[in-house]
């Protein structure tokens, strides 16, 4: 009983660390490359969740539904690198907080008025519908199980393309020293744009892959936004690899540690207490996994730039 | 830049905006006598107790220039101190106000010790995600209301005596404090420990060559700016009467750096006047439209690209000031 909810509990956190690789994966690279902070990263998953919803319900059928969203999104992200993030580049980090800031307040009000305030929801989709005996008394959904497989299948081809292609190539040496690459005649805008577009046709990606299973709501991306950071933060700014590590490590922590930490508790105190203190830890414990990386090392795990 | 001799026959031009700001807000409870009192009272008690938390973080934004993204973390840690202290009988200030600093200031030792040993975006991030910790612990409280926060008995007392259930009576104390806490600041940023904070945000390498151990300086300064945020929670609690997680949502820290940048960026004075343009600017947009949001984003973003200096900065421009 224990064990199979173990298992379980450990593949909804590889899901949760699959989802906060997908938006820690372009958010790093925007950080590393450009030197930019994008808070207004998080919408753009929300974005992505919204435009499945949308033309699922157009075209009744999911999959054309997340056909048309990718596009979108990507044509989202990059209107608002042209209209907005690309004069704020040179400037200092409080600006750009500050505008992504707005952007944020104006993207979630703006979801409310286009789809209304209440929540959609999008069907599972009948191919992916169900659950799949995987060991004597372990049933999971399948759809969870596409979400990790399609998640694990982008970790792996976004590490071919960084580490293996010319784009990649110029993407690591963007992380590492931006000036010195466009002081040897790389169109460093043209780099900027692509490396935007992507991370926010990834993070649109996520949320749409969600949208059946999560409620598509305004705001939806501000906590995953902030457990981003997390991610990012602890596999060291500009780096796939440390952003992927860290996103597993910090999905199943954040998940393994609200089941198991107050049963963990209960060993060392009475009852009650452990239940309480437990639900208290429980949400912090990634925040001081955080704390604990970085107070041996400061720069994260696998930092870009030395 | 040099300092002018402190009472120069320029005096009251330099200091015209500060005074002119703290002799209309000690008039507003005359003029709300006119009409709409406690509507207006409760407006700029509101606007006072931000401009606190804002004055706090100009200390270390402004003239330290770390963007801490988690202050309103400090609002939380001030307002609960006096919630889950009433909760348990103790109603007194001259309890709660000491336990709301010891416990902002403890916190922010402890997540400054910690994020002032990175710098830039990660500095950023670190706060933003110690703001979240404090967030979803107060949300864990379940014995403290949880997600829907508590409602306080009343507001504290002193010696046992009711002094600030008055709301003219919590008008003037609210400013007392803000003027306490205005020249605690001014006072701070002229002395040498300020000198030295200003000089990290310049050339930090310079300053530590000469011989300043920097991580030291920022982090009192840090738990300074801390401390005097919590005062701002634990008035704002005794103002709503209410505590809830929703006073240190990761917006919220994002709203103090709007106000501080609103107003101009290490100016003091300048937070005080940005705390009132946002509280305003909010009260005024949301009567026209419960989507006041979809205009202050813009708002927000055009005033990053094309205004640089904030409020204070236009001010000056438009005033000839020529540095804007």
């Amino acid at each position: 009983m224990s064990m199979t909810l173990l298992y379980v509990q450990t593949l909804n956190g590889l899901q949760l660390g699959v989802l906060l690789f997908l938006i820690a994966a372009g958010l790093t690279l925007v950080f590393g490359v450009m030197d930019f902070i994008n808070l207004a990263h998080g919408v753009q998953y929300m974005i992505g969740a919204y435009l499945a919803a949308m033309f699922t319900a157009l075209t009744g059928n999911f999959f054309y539904g997340l056909a048309l969203a990718l596009p979108s999104a990507l044509a989202f992200g990059l209107l608002l690198e042209f209209l907005i993030f690309r004069h704020l580049y040179d400037r200092d980090h409080l600006d750009q907080v500050l505008a992504t800031f707005g952007i944020i307040l104006f993207l979630n009000q703006a979801v409310k008025v286009v789809w209304g305030a209440a929540p959609l929801s999008v069907p599972i989709p009948e191919a992916l519908s169900g659950s799949i005996r995987l060991m004597d008394g372990l049933l999971y959904p399948v759809y969870r199980l596409a979400i990790i497989g399609s998640g694990l299948a982008i970790a792996v081809l976004l590490g071919v393309l960084v580490s293996r292609t010319r784009i990649g190539m110029l993407v690591r040496a963007g992380a590492s020293n931006a000036p010195m690459v466009s002081a040897l005649g790389v169109d460093i805008g043209k780099l900027f744009m692509v490396v935007f577009g992507f991370g926010a046709m990834l993070a649109g990606f996520a949320g749409a892959m969600v949208a059946p299973i999560l409620s598509v709501e305004p705001g939806m991306g501000d906590n995953l936004l902030i457990l981003t950071f997390v991610v990012i933060v602890i596999g060291g700014i500009g780096s796939v690899r440390g952003a992927f590590i860290a996103a597993i490590l910090v999905g199943l922590v954040d998940t393994l540690g609200r089941v198991f930490g107050p049963q963990v508790l209960r060993a060392l105190m009475d009852p009650s207490a452990a239940s309480q203190v437990g639900r208290a830890l429980a949400p912090m414990l990634t925040y001081i996994l955080m704390a604990a990386i970085l107070f041996f090392r400061p720069g994260g795990l696998f930092p870009a730039k030395k | 830049m040099t300092m002018p001799p402190e009472n120069g026959p320029g005096f009251l031009k330099r200091e015209a905006v500060p005074v002119l700001l703290f002799a209309l807000l000690a008039l507003v409870p005359f003029a709300a006598v006119l009409g709409a009192e406690s509507y207006l009272l409760s407006l700029v008690t509101r606007v006072m107790i931000f401009a606190i938390a804002a004055l706090s973080l100009d200390l270390i934004l402004g003239y330290g220039a770390l963007v801490s993204f988690g202050h309103a973390a400090f609002l939380g840690l001030g307002g609960y101190a006096v919630g889950i202290l009433s909760a348990h009988g103790q109603t007194d200030a001259l309890v709660q106000l000491p336990v709301a600093l010891a416990v902002s200031a403890l916190f922010a030792l402890i997540t400054g010790a910690l994020s002032l040993r990175t710098k830039g975006v990660y500095f950023i991030m670190i706060t933003l995600a110690f703001g979240q910790m404090a967030f979803f612990l107060a949300v864990s409280l379940a014995a403290y209301g949880g997600d829907d926060g508590m409602t306080l008995p009343g507001r504290s007392r002193l010696f046992g005596m009711e002094l600030i259930k008055n709301d003219r009576a919590f008008y003037y104390a609210v400013l007392l404090a803000l003027l306490g806490a205005y020249g605690l600041c001014r006072s701070i940023v002229v002395s040498r420990f300020g000198r030295v904070i200003r000089g990290a945000r310049e050339n930090p390498q310079r300053m530590a060559a000469i011989g300043f151990p920097l991580f030291r300086y920022q982090l009192v300064g840090y738990v300074i700016a801390g401390t005097l945020c919590g005062l701002a929670g634990f008035l704002l609690a005794n103002q709503a009467e209410f505590v809830s997680p929703a006073y240190m949502t990761w917006q919220r820290s994002g709203e103090l750096i709007v106000m501080v940048v609103l107003g101009g960026l290490g100016t003091l004075h300048g937070a005080i006047i940005g705390a009132a343009a946002f509280l305003l600017l909010e009260e005024w947009l949301s009567g026209f439209t419960e989507h006041w949001k979809m205009i202050f984003g813009p708002f927000l973003v055009l005033v990053v690209l094309f205004a640089r200096g904030g409020l204070m900065g236009a001010i000056r421009r438009i005033g000839g000031g020529g540095h804007g």
